[in-house]
């Protein structure tokens, strides 16, 4: 997938790479995607969790070996 | 307006610290509006790490010298073994880059987190605001806290 931002939280562990994503949207243009690495298996479940609460469009996750990119579309 | 967050720290214990500066950068990354009301033994997380923390009388005097506090110096609330359990506890969190309370208090800090110390404890503690770090906003008792936790979505006790 195509992103505008790429966010490295990997190695982290929660609630540093929500943190850091709510840090970094915030920098971003509406309508512009962000890509977050990370490799803490919450993510999977956070990144969406916290889309859903801050009205950000979550736009899925790839897994490769590990490392888990989330994509997410500044809505809001 | 955003939806607000309350939480009463009143445990001085790390681990807690950390579950409850892990909320509260949890509920300002979502928006909300963050406050934490510190009190009893949950004011060491907030004491300044340097220097002597001053109060008159012996009691009050020896409390505080037991009972030091700031946020480097918090104890585990279970295998701390006389700091042996802290020092493997900083060691794992060290290794999985995790930060540490202090680390957490200043990035809470910086996204906005409110810190609120009780008055009341402080008074029979016998300490002032000298004895905290400045990133204390407001010195308040229960009416202080009712007032953000009457309109809070999330209050939590810790």
């Amino acid at each position: 997938m195509k992103a505008d931002a790429t966010l490295d939280c990997v190695g982290l562990y929660c609630p540093m790479p929500i943190h850091q994503t709510a840090n970094k949207l915030k920098e971003l243009k509406l309508g512009q995607v962000l890509e977050v690495l990370a490799s803490d298996e919450g993510i999977k479940e956070d990144a969406p969790a916290w889309c859903r609460t801050t009205g950000n469009e979550f736009l899925g996750m790839e897994e490769k070996g590990g490392e888990i990119k989330v994509y997410i579309k500044k809505t809001k | 307006m955003a939806e607000k967050m309350t939480l009463i720290v009143f445990s001085g214990d790390m681990d807690k610290a950390l579950a409850a500066f892990n909320l509260a950068i949890g509920g300002a990354s979502i928006g909300m509006e963050v406050s934490m009301f510190f009190t009893f033994w949950g004011l060491n997380v907030i004491k300044k790490n340097e220097g002597p923390i001053k109060s008159k009388g012996i009691m009050r005097k020896m409390l505080n010298f037991m009972n030091r506090g700031g946020a480097k110096r918090l104890g585990l609330s279970k295998f701390h073994m006389f700091g042996m359990g802290k020092w493997m506890m900083g060691k794992l969190m060290k290794d999985t880059k995790s930060p540490s309370p202090q680390e957490l208090m200043t990035m809470a800090h910086q996204a906005g987190v409110k810190f609120i110390a009780c008055t009341n404890s402080m008074g029979t503690m016998g300490i002032g605001k000298d004895a905290f770090i400045p990133e204390v906003d407001t010195y308040g008792g229960v009416a202080t806290y009712l007032a953000d936790a009457k309109d809070g979505r999330i209050n939590l006790f810790i």
